[in-house]
């Protein structure tokens, strides 16, 4: 007997299928020009390769697949997407329009200084403007992502004490409410982590921190406003008590979007700060990158930068632009001089909101988070009930055992993406929600809307949230099974 | 599930049940296993290490949480359990029976009595 | 909103704020129009002498490529550009299901058997492999050899001597390794653009029982053997090559595969696939407990971002070329690099000090300083190759990839042969 092969026929099937499983020999999606110099002799075929499979489909094959996947995501442009700690923003389309010009898009990072001024003046007033936002007295753009500036923030703290005869200093301090990258970039840059604990209001343990202050301290790890949403109100008194022990104090500038021209952290005694262009400075998330994460510090750190710094020579014709080497720099963190394209898009944001424009940032922001945390209060614990910052981190301790993750995944039925879930470690059942500042009360109304139902449905009908999310294009997935059986690419089978 | 009372527990929430032959067999306990959630991974050390007690020897990894293992009890590693390297789902399912991860055995017996019984550890995990 | 609050001014939810701080001077312009924004952005962007104004034959590790119009039409689209790394995976199953198809297109370019969803940049790639390596052989050194691109080396070597790893150079003819040495680091084509002996150095590797890391070009790989052809063990790359633009050095992605039997090590993200509740094909983030928000300072990497948009991409780029088309583009810059490398060899004065085999990039010796000729080519409307005199005496790092007419070519040869 002939068995039939099945074929995939109902269009979520096809809409899914993977490239190698719609691909058909001879076809490919583009023309290419023909060779228009004499044909060269090949190199020996032990060299040649003749084993490379890729898909071959037609243009319009990948412009219907690559458009139909997208329509299976959440996002910015279809969704309000209150994720906690990650400063989801509208994204100004000018950001795109700026870093695709061509004079910006096609400038090659071989090229000389000289052929690129454009760029290097446009570089150079980004680290103003950081260092303006800041209070610093110096910035480097070089790191490629958050976590890349919070490695090269270690390095130049470890740089520095190196230099200053501290090399037994290897204790860090972090806080338990840090994100995991700031013990992940301690350890990278050799240190020895040790966590603090935060006190009833949410703020820094200060008795822990004395106690951890001593003599093999190289500094701490901290986020301010801290991941609870909160601005800590010891941090003036711990960035002394770091300081007389002989540490640094580093800022995670994850939550700037909460302060922006409302203080500046160098004046609070932080002596080196990342910042995520892609959060604060509305540059695309893109799905999981890419990102900017340049670093500002003050005086004492200013040798210390990652290499290449940009800096200005003033002569009578005029501002001439150079790549620069700090004389005590950590060297090179990336291929170039970073993420240029997301620089550009932050630069373009700056431009165009200007000074009154971060103000306006944080006010809305923080406006926002208060009066979303008013009209959930009463339906969700409230761990740290204080004025919150740009967020607002709520405890989902329900009936019937329905849970935060419950919670979050129902929403998406309603159309909104989920808050970040379980983090801060701290709070049980955590449930963290960042408005951001280009949302609308009517948003955040139909928002709170959402929720309150969803805590009516956890009295009446816990099944019905253990199983959402419903309306999605999958539910909820099997993640125990896709790590026991790793299938992590295409396969012929 | 109950904690059987054959065994001994510690307070890193690890069994050692003693076989006739002299050797250990060693696990996680029920409650590991419940707080850990679908365990995915295990890494184990291999025949022939020599382990000390208390000493980290392993991880138990779910989707979302990793777990190091301590010995509960020092010797030389005698058999590890390829049946759950291959299948770590069976710490959930049988953390007592099928899912126990080596055998050991023993350098000092005495090591034992440092260990809690089933009741103290029930005591321990809030049970009772 | 106040009201509801309870807060008389916006100033007011500023409290916390020390007040000696709160609200200090803010140095900064004023507010521009959208229009007056892209004018000033304009004005910047002209400032720059640039690739399409100009001819160029730069390379040196960022490659000129046609790319598809598909291409950008896709990677705006809202619902990639704008959403967050997937972490609720059943609002997220675009950017899972095309991170999939990367890792698929990157262990198939570099003949691997698995990758993650991308890391930063070819360079951090490689430094990346580095730490990795050290944690798989638990050996505490890294042999890196001297036709890596210095930049590479420069960030392989930011990497990891803060963990106490040292790192050494060896020729590419090296036979021996010191001992502790974790891998051998190569580049192929190398910095030079040539194409290393990798078979014989993965076994230089292997014989210390060193683990073989390679960075190579995604498209020469369409042509040449692949890193898993010759058993190494961990093959990265600079994934720019593959329709991504030069943009001054970034965003770019870096492709990042290796053996199945490490790959539990592996920095970064990775998708993995599975089924749902009712049994429907779906991807996750898997294998999460390798890092930072789990396993914190014991993580393989602090990395959370793949360069998600970037490695799109670069897979939308793939999906047009195909098998075939990726093939071509290699076959077009090999022919036209050698016809160049050949036309200008009989320039008086000219000549080539390297005999191995190249794919698209090559080293002339210049009769007298590059940095003089560059100027004058500049002159002609001509961005010539890197001025390497630093590293090989009168050096220049020529390129040319299938977006170099023959006309262009030409036109470099004869201008060449006026400056002499």
């Amino acid at each position: 007997m002939v068995q039939k092969q099945q074929l995939p026929i109902t269009s979520e099937d096809y809409q899914r299928r993977l490239l190698m499983d719609r691909s058909v020999p001879g076809r490919t999606g583009v023309s290419l020009p023909a060779l228009d110099v004499p044909e060269q002799p090949l190199p020996g075929t032990g060299m040649l390769r003749d084993d490379l499979e890729l898909p071959e489909v037609s243009e319009g094959e990948v412009v219907r697949y690559f458009t139909n996947i997208s329509q299976l995501n959440f996002s910015i442009d279809t969704n309000f997407y209150p994720l906690g700690s990650c400063t989801m923003k509208y994204n100004p389309r000018v950001n795109e329009a700026t870093a695709s010009l061509p004079g910006l898009a096609q400038l090659h990072p071989r090229q000389s200084p000289e052929q690129a001024q454009g760029a290097l003046e446009l570089l150079h007033g980004l680290q103003e403007y950081l260092k303006e936002v800041t209070g610093m007295q110096g910035c480097g753009l070089v790191p490629l992502a958050g976590a890349h500036g919070e490695l090269s923030g270690i390095l130049m703290m470890r740089a520095y004490h190196m230099a200053n005869g501290g090399s037994h200093r290897r204790k860090m301090l972090i806080p338990d409410t840090a994100h995991g990258t700031n013990p992940a970039s301690a350890a990278m840059g050799g240190f020895d982590v040790v966590a603090i604990p935060s006190d009833a209001d949410g703020n820094m343990d200060m008795e822990a921190l004395r106690r951890e202050a001593t003599d093999d301290l190289a500094g701490v790890m901290f986020t301010q406003p801290t991941t609870l949403g909160l601005f800590d109100t010891h941090v003036v008194e711990m960035c002394r008590i770091i300081h007389e022990a002989g540490g640094l104090v580093y800022g995670d500038g994850a939550n700037m979007n909460a302060i922006l021209g409302r203080v500046k952290l160098a004046d609070l005694g932080f002596d080196v700060v990342h910042l995520n262009l892609h959060k604060t400075f509305s540059t695309p998330h893109g799905g999981g990158g890419p990102g900017a994460g340049p670093v500002c510090v003050n005086e004492r750190l200013l040798p210390f930068l990652p290499e290449p710094v940009i800096s200005v020579e003033k002569s009578s014709d005029g501002n001439r632009y150079v790549f620069s080497r700090p004389t005590q720099s950590i060297g090179r963190l990336g291929g170039f001089f970073g993420s240029f394209g997301v620089l550009v898009r932050a630069y373009t944001y700056i431009t165009l909101l200007g000074g009154q424009g971060m103000l306006d940032i944080s006010g809305n922001a923080v406006l926002n988070a208060n009066y979303l945390k008013e009209q959930l209060r009463g339906y969700f614990d409230l761990p740290y009930d204080r004025i919150c910052m740009h967020e607002v981190v709520f405890s989902a301790k329900l009936h019937s055992g329905v849970k935060a993750l419950d919670v979050a995944k129902r929403l998406l039925d309603f159309g909104f993406h989920a808050p970040t879930m379980y983090f801060p470690l701290v709070v049980d059942e955590a449930l963290m929600i960042e408005p951001t500042e280009t949302e609308s009360k009517e948003t955040m109304d139909a928002f709170a809307e959402a929720l309150r139902r969803i805590d009516d449905e956890a009295a009446n009908d816990p099944d019905f949230l253990h199983a959402a999310p419903h309306s999605t294009p999958v539910s909820r997935l099997d993640e125990a099974k896709a790590a026991r059986q790793p299938y992590l690419r295409w396969r012929p089978d | 599930m109950p904690n059987p009372a054959d065994r001994k527990y510690s307070k890193e929430h690890e069994w050692v049940l003693m076989e006739s032959d002299g050797s250990a067999r060693i696990g996680i306990t029920d409650f590991a296993q419940t707080e850990l959630g679908d365990v995915v991974y295990v890494q184990l050390p291999k025949v022939g290490d020599s382990v000390t007690q208390f000493s980290q020897i392993g991880e138990v990894e779910s989707v979302k949480a990793v777990s190091e293992l301590f010995c509960p009890i020092g010797g030389e590693v005698t058999e590890v359990n390829d049946a759950v390297v291959k299948k770590p789902e069976l710490v959930n399912t049988e953390p007592y029976a099928e899912g126990w991860l080596i055998k050991v055995k023993v350098s000092n017996a005495s090591e034992l009595d440092t260990l809690l019984d089933a009741e103290a550890y029930g005591k321990l995990t809030g049970e009772g | 909103m106040l009201q509801a609050i309870g807060v008389g001014s916006v100033d007011d939810l500023f409290q916390d704020i020390p007040a000696e701080f709160r609200n200090p001077e803010l140095n900064m312009p004023a507010p521009l129009s959208e229009m007056e924004v892209l004018q000033e952005l304009q004005r910047l962007s002209e400032r720059n002498l640039y690739p399409g104004r100009y001819t160029s034959f730069l390379g040196a590790g960022v490659y000129r490529h046609f790319t598809p119009s598909v291409v950008s039409a896709l990677v705006s689209r809202g619902e990639y550009l704008t959403s967050y790394t997937p972490y609720q995976a059943e609002a997220s199953q675009g950017t899972l299901q095309s991170t999939f198809e990367f890792q698929t297109m990157s262990s198939q370019i570099m003949g691997m058997e698995v990758a993650n969803a991308g890391m930063y940049d070819g360079a951090t790639s490689l430094a990346e492999a580095a730490l990795m390596a050290c944690r798989v052989t638990q050996r505490g050194r890294v042999a890196i050899v001297d036709t890596v691109a210095p930049n590479y080396a420069e960030v392989v070597r930011t990497y990891a001597e803060p963990q106490g790893i040292e790192v050494y150079t060896v020729s590419s003819s090296v036979r021996e390794l010191e001992p502790d040495t974790a891998c051998l680091l190569v580049q192929s084509p190398n910095f030079f653009g040539h194409l290393e002996d990798v078979g014989g150095l993965t076994d230089v590797a292997h014989n210390h029982g060193a683990l073989m890391c390679t960075s190579a070009d995604p498209v020469a790989m369409s042509m040449f053997k692949s890193p898993g052809a010759y058993g190494v063990d961990i093959a990265t790359a600079e994934g720019q090559a593959l329709g991504v633009p030069p943009s001054f050095g970034g965003p770019y992605v870096g492709i990042f595969t290796c053996k199945q039997e490490f790959f539990r090590q592996m920095p970064g993200r990775i998708a993995g696939r599975t089924t749902d509740t009712q049994g429907r094909t779906g991807y996750v983030l898997t294998l999460q407990t390798r890092e930072q928000h789990i396993r914190r300072e014991r993580a393989t990497s602090n990395i959370c971002t793949s360069t998600a948009l970037i490695g799109l991409m670069a897979t939308i780029y793939v999906a047009c070329m195909g098998k075939q088309g990726l093939r071509r583009v290699a076959e077009l810059c090999y022919h036209k690099a050698h016809y160049a490398a050949g036309q200008i060899a009989e320039i008086p004065g000219y000549s080539l000090p390297m005999e191995d085999t190249f794919f698209q990039e090559f080293v002339v010796r210049c009769p007298r300083p590059p940095a003089e000729i560059n100027a004058a080519l500049q002159d002609r409307g001509i961005i010539g190759g890197l001025d390497i005199s630093d590293l090989t005496p009168n050096g220049m790092l020529v390129c040319v990839t299938e977006v170099n007419s023959r006309r262009e070519i030409d036109s470099l040869v004869s201008a060449l042969k006026e400056i002499g």
